[in-house]
């Protein structure tokens, strides 16, 4: 195996070496860069992907993590096409996309006021990522216990189908958030976890690109886009690599 | 439109104080610009202009074995520039590498090469340097650590690998062939970075431009041998490589890229006809090609997945590359090369090409450092330089081990 | 209070396409030129590193190139009638951010409009008579024509290096180009790129219905290529991470690709990044710009004096900063007065989708400009005598590639999860194809651009608001476009093929296009247009505004072509004309 991967969470990373710099004419004032001469180049520099480590929870606490694999586990089941998104790791990759800028909607518009408006002018709800699934996790625990006498995790798994099922089409009403968002923004980011690249926790080992015949990452297609019609069956690549580089003999 | 106006005025007045002020001198203005351009064809400014400092200032920090050496500021400041030598010391420098009051210059200026620069062209360049602004700017060039900071060293050092003289013309070659070896051996100084150096720092020179490794950078071999140096270039290869920067072979990188930036780009066709002419027309190295590795090494293996995945996107599948852009990588010079520094250092950590009035691109090689191990490198580039018609002993992990520690010091 | 920075001859504000080519005229013509650009330097080396840029997540659905809604969004609404609400997410369309802007994320399609199109509205009166234009619609000409036009469409093409198969060289109609193409003056710099399987089996079934079918023009190019700056570019490499993603190996032609190289190199060049223009200063008499004020990024106020302003940003920003700064007067649409912000337009998304049994497309194979197309059912390129409407669509198959988290077909009526879900998923992820018709938008009178009146962005200043719904004609003949498409789809035989034309109201959330036009349009007549044929505000003679702001209305083709030729065009304005005697350079 590959040890871990360097990803630095500052977006330049960057040092200085001898004379490579020397005909680089960048100047930077307080905010603004200048840039004047020659275009400029850092070595070492790439803008990197964000990206947090393995092992452990960073947004989730226990009891939302056992809800959200439970969960997973029954959006993308188990059967002969692949593992379960449990086991893909789609809740790992969503507590990670919950702990970073995503979670916060850090990039986005999120200045009021906030007013319900035409379905063409989408979502205009105050609540962050972070805020939709503590709320909806928390409102979906709170029904089962409520009307089913148990926690969602402990539920067979038809009945785990039919509450999903109820939320989706927003027959349970939590009282907190709007049941329908909070499905959809579970359908979205699991759906992401299970078909993104494996670097960011989910789509482990590659699992649904080896299953939809998708060769990830790789960048040139010259000596395949006359093959037509024909199954290529190349293994997919992920931007940490692929198995292929390190086979020995 | 003031400020177009003002432009205009501005050209009118240049030219009415240029003709009163230019008429009176005797040739200085031909010397002075003869001057100029040999110090180009010197690359002078490599060592003596900072980055973002004025003209030939000093300030550049030249990494050796043996410590830093700073270039020295050679603008005509009497204090801290050579305003007070006179053009005989000035000559003496070239020469002798002896500086003004008789200590001796380490061999990072390379007097080595540069005492073959004939008298004139000494005047010429002095001329000139006379006529820069003068910037006051304290630089102190020595410092390297305890003992070689002491210059008596230099005495005996210049005993093992000086030989003074100026160029003599070897009359049984073209007169482009003696002026290509006056540059080349003279004030183009190649030797300093294609030559293998001794342990002492002084030019290897039965091995003259076989290749050497200065700053973690491999400059390769430039003599014509066909398989390591540029003996498969034509002469208007290699014109085309020093004059853009690039040409179907290859694209100027790092120290490399600097040079043509500001020296080769700009020198007239004649001289680097010649400089080509004399690369071809001279020596070959007569080492020994090793047997390219089997396709089942599992480092050849490993590395053709490699490459698959992040080379060939660029360097094209066949590894010819893409003239002016990619650098083609079969039958390379410096793919072949014995020692692989160049090449584990621009996939660690990247590289921008020089770009020239002629072919202005300046693409650059990303880094991969964060990316693929040290076998992973190691691999790939195994894989490289043993395809393609290219053969060279594999790269090992220790290597770029060791290269990635000491970039990223 | 702004700190001055030293005054300049010309000031450029947003550094993508249209931006960048006037900044390599201008500074070739020997003007002191300063870019100011709102986001940061891009880089191909370091931005687009091959390992980091095909990555799904992170640009497709996180958009990480394009401008951050928390920097400056749009308020949008459907009619005059509604409250506008932020969109807080780019969905519909995808603004661009940083050096090469846009430029750096788009698809690469490099089709020029028709000769026809520049004088739309007297061309549709002259073939169909004084009532053809139905009476809701605002369309009008360009104020000028194919003549000036293309010799700067072609200045576009070898700087961009587009790929293609001319179809009407100098009037003479060519093989294999498209003959619906108005002349051109010389053949495509590039030749087509190879096709994948899906285009080429459109292209059989298109051909053997008696349609013209011809590659796709594309800036993502075939071959190794010397511009005509001296910038070399490299051959499109098929990777299929291209719309929405910065491109790794120098094919796609971009303005950090193709001009900045040569224009960094020039010392009389300054770019400024993370610069974002907050207004343009007018002297007292308002008919004058002295500059521009920007702030950087650690919230310092700067004043840039120039003698020149030019506005190259995004068609929304463009507009945005006349009406911050007060150049040109409000569109009203009640009044049906004022130029700044009229005549916005869109474009409609139509295609259709087919599923397969017996066939194996590698849809992860592709690019944002490898495809074939018709022109059959384009613009005014059919007779749409008793059809009802005007306009049409640009029919095409172009497989931009297949990263699954965006692209899993299935048929309608696939459960969303679950078991079937995933097997649906699978059968049809390698047999799927498309169609597209990306058709024509044309401007109305209640569709415009004005400044939000509640929502402000994070400096205090209104946003743009767009008010905009589809007008009836354009979802009449989104309809037929894609009957149209239908019938080539069912004669390729698929298991099922399934319609989507544009329907009902312009929704913000699903992507359509990034093709917004208008709001400060060209024209002939200052009453109904902002800049003259130079791109020159008819109000403040030393303002120009270039991109897709200009245009009165949308063809069913992609902008950017066009976009880079009213650059130069602007560029050759300046160059020739405004500089040795500056002032208005066409008397209202």
């Amino acid at each position: 195996m590959k040890p871990p991967l360097p990803f630095k969470q500052s977006r330049r990373h960057f040092l200085a070496s001898g004379v490579a710099a020397i005909f680089v004419a960048v100047a930077s004032t307080a905010g603004a860069t200048i840039i004047k001469g020659v275009a400029p180049f850092k070595p070492f520099d790439y803008n990197p992907p964000e990206t947090l480590g393995t092992g452990g929870w960073y947004f989730f606490t226990p009891q939302e993590a056992r809800l959200m694999e439970a969960l997973v586990e029954c959006l993308i089941p188990a059967d002969e096409l692949s593992v379960s998104g449990l086991d893909a790791g789609c809740a790992e990759f969503i507590d990670r996309q919950l702990a970073g800028s995503y979670g916060t909607f850090e990039r986005l518009y999120m200045q009021g006021p906030f007013v319900a408006g035409t379905p063409e002018q989408g979502d205009q709800s105050p609540l962050v990522p972070q805020r939709r699934y503590r709320l909806g996790l928390a409102a979906l625990e709170r029904h089962c216990q409520q009307t089913l006498g148990k926690s969602f995790v402990e539920l067979p798994g038809e009945q785990k189908d039919q509450v999903i099922t109820s939320v989706q089409n927003g027959e349970i009403v939590f009282k907190d958030i709007d049941s329908k968002m909070f499905f959809a923004i579970l359908l979205q980011n699991t759906m992401e976890g299970f078909f993104a690249d494996p670097i960011y926790g989910g789509n482990r080992d590659m699992v649904s690109w080896k299953m939809l015949g998708f060769p990830g990452a790789r960048y040139d297609y010259r000596d395949y886009i006359d093959r037509h019609n024909e199954k290529l069956d190349l293994p997919p690549l992920s931007i940490s690599g692929r198995p292929e580089w390190h086979k020995k003999g | 439109m003031n400020n177009l106006l003002l432009k205009s005025v501005g050209i009118l007045a240049f030219t009415a104080t240029a003709a009163v002020a230019q008429a009176p001198r005797d040739d200085s203005f031909e010397k002075v610009a003869r001057g100029r351009y040999l110090a180009t064809l010197a690359d002078c400014s490599a060592c003596h202009t900072a980055a973002g400092g004025a003209p030939f200032a000093g300030g550049v920090v030249l990494q050796t074995p043996f410590g830093d050496l700073v270039g020295a500021n050679i603008t005509p400041d009497p204090d801290t520039g050579i305003g007070r030598y006179t053009e005989e010391e000035f000559q003496r420098v070239m020469s002798e590498g002896i500086g003004k009051g008789g200590y001796h210059l380490y061999g990072a200026m390379p007097f080595t090469a540069y005492t073959k620069v004939s008298k004139s062209d000494n005047s010429a360049i002095y001329a000139y340097l006379r006529s820069v602004e003068p910037v006051r700017n304290k630089v102190e060039t020595n410092q390297l650590p305890f003992p070689f900071n002491i210059r008596a060293s230099l005495i005996g050092w210049n005993f093992l690998n000086f030989s003074k003289g100026e160029f003599e013309k070897n009359p049984d070659r073209s007169a482009e062939w003696n002026r290509g070896a006056y540059i080349v051996e003279g004030l183009g100084h190649c030797g300093t970075c294609h030559t293998p150096k001794t342990s002492l720092g002084g030019d290897e020179n039965d091995r003259f431009l076989e290749g050497a490794t200065l700053q973690n950078w491999h400059a390769p071999n430039i003599t014509a041998d066909r398989h390591r140096g540029i003996g498969s270039w034509s002469t208007d290869e290699i014109v085309q490589y020093l004059k853009t920067g690039t040409n179907r072979f290859d694209t100027a990188s790092g120290p490399m890229a600097e040079e043509v930036e500001n020296s080769s780009q700009h020198w007239n066709d004649a001289d680097l006809n010649a400089v080509a002419v004399y690369l071809k027309e001279s020596r070959t190295s007569a080492t020994e090609v090793p047997d390219a590795l089997d396709a089942d090494d599992t480092r050849i293996v490993a590395g053709k997945n490699i490459y698959a995945d992040r080379c060939s996107a660029c360097h094209t599948p066949d590894g010819n590359g893409i003239p002016r852009l990619f650098p083609k990588l079969s039958s390379a010079p410096l793919v072949n090369s014995d020692d692989p520094t160049s090449l584990i250092r621009v996939v660690l950590a990247g590289s921008r090409a020089g770009g020239t009035q002629a072919s202005p691109t300046g693409p650059a090689m990303p880094s991969f450092a964060w990316n693929l191990s040290d076998d992973d490198v190691a691999n790939v580039l195994t894989y490289i330089r043993n395809r393609w018609g290219n053969s060279a002993v594999p790269v090992a992990a220790s290597e770029v081990k060791e290269l990635r520690e000491q970039l990223q010091e | 209070m702004a700190k001055r920075l030293p005054p300049t001859d010309a000031v450029i504000i947003g550094l993508g396409w249209a931006g960048a080519i006037i900044a390599n005229e201008l500074t070739d013509e020997g003007l002191q030129v300063v870019a100011l650009e709102r986001g940061p330097w891009r880089d191909t080396a370091a931005d687009f590193n091959i390992a980091t840029a095909p990555d799904e997540l992170r640009y497709s659905q996180r958009q990480d190139l394009m401008l951050r809604t928390a920097q400056n969004t749009i308020t949008m609404r459907n009619n005059p009638g509604q409250k506008a609400l932020p969109m807080r997410n780019w969905g519909s369309f995808h603004p661009g951010n940083g050096t090469g802007g846009a430029g750096n994320h788009w698809a690469g399609i490099t089709f020029r409009f028709q000769p026809e199109e520049f004088r739309l509205k007297s061309h549709l009166t002259e073939r169909y008579g004084s009532t053809a234009v139905p009476e809701q619609l605002t369309l009008q000409d360009w104020g000028t024509d194919w003549t000036e036009m293309e010799p700067f469409y072609d200045a576009f093409d070898k700087v961009a290096g587009t790929s293609g198969k001319a179809g009407n060289l100098e009037n003479k109609i060519q093989d294999g180009g498209n003959p619906y193409e108005g002349p051109r003056s010389s053949e495509y710099p590039t030749r087509p790129l190879r096709q994948p399987y899906g285009p080429t089996l459109f292209a059989q079934a298109a051909r053997d219905m008696g349609y013209k079918p011809f590659p796709v023009p594309s800036a993502l190019i075939s071959e190794p290529y010397t511009n005509s700056l001296g910038v070399t570019m490299g051959p499109c490499t098929f990777c299929g991470f291209c719309t929405n993603y910065g491109c790794a190996n120098y094919s796609k032609a971009t303005a950090i690709t193709t001009i900045i190289p040569v224009l960094v190199r020039k010392s009389n060049f300054t770019c400024r990044t993370n610069s974002e223009v907050l207004r343009i200063l007018m002297d007292a008499s308002g008919k004058r710009a002295t500059g521009v004020v920007f702030v950087d990024s650690s919230g310092e106020e700067w004043e840039q004096p120039a003698d020149i302003v030019i506005v190259t940003a995004f068609t929304f920003e463009n507009v945005r900063l006349m009406l911050l700064s007060g150049v040109g007067e409000p569109y009203d649409p009640i009044t049906n007065t004022g130029t700044t912000g009229r005549n916005y337009a869109y474009q409609t998304a139509n295609g259709v989708q087919l599923f397969f049994d017996d066939k194996n497309f590698n849809p992860f194979i592709g690019a944002g400009a490898v495809g074939m197309g018709i022109d059959d059912f384009n613009n005014d390129n059919f007779d749409h005598s008793g059809l009802g409407f005007i306009g049409g669509g640009s029919i095409r198959v172009t497989p931009i590639g297949a990263a699954p988290i965006g692209n899993r077909p299935t048929p309608p009526g696939t459960p969303t999860w679950g078991s079937e879900w995933k097997k649906q998923t699978v059968k049809n992820y390698l047999s799927t194809m498309s169609i597209g018709c990306e058709a024509s938008s044309y401007s109305m009178r209640n569709n415009y651009l004005s400044l939000d009146p509640t929502y402000c962005d994070r400096l205090g200043r209104p946003l743009l608001r767009v008010t905009f719904d589809f007008p009836e004609n354009d979802l009449k003949m989104a309809q037929y476009c894609t009957d149209k498409v239908g019938e080539i789809a069912k004669a390729m035989n698929p298991r099922q093929y399934v319609k989507n034309p544009s329907k009902g109201h312009w929704n913000g959330g699903p992507y359509q296009s990034s093709h917004v036009v208008g709001g400060f349009v060209m024209g002939a007549d200052p009453k109904t247009s902002s800049v003259n044929k130079y791109l020159q505000s008819w109000d403040v003679s030393n303002v120009f505004v270039v991109g897709a702001s200009a245009f009165p209305q949308n063809p069913g083709y992609n902008p950017t072509a066009t976009v880079g030729a009213l650059a130069f065009k602007a560029a050759d304005a300046i160059r020739t004309l405004y500089v040795k005697n500056p002032g208005p350079l066409v008397q209202a």
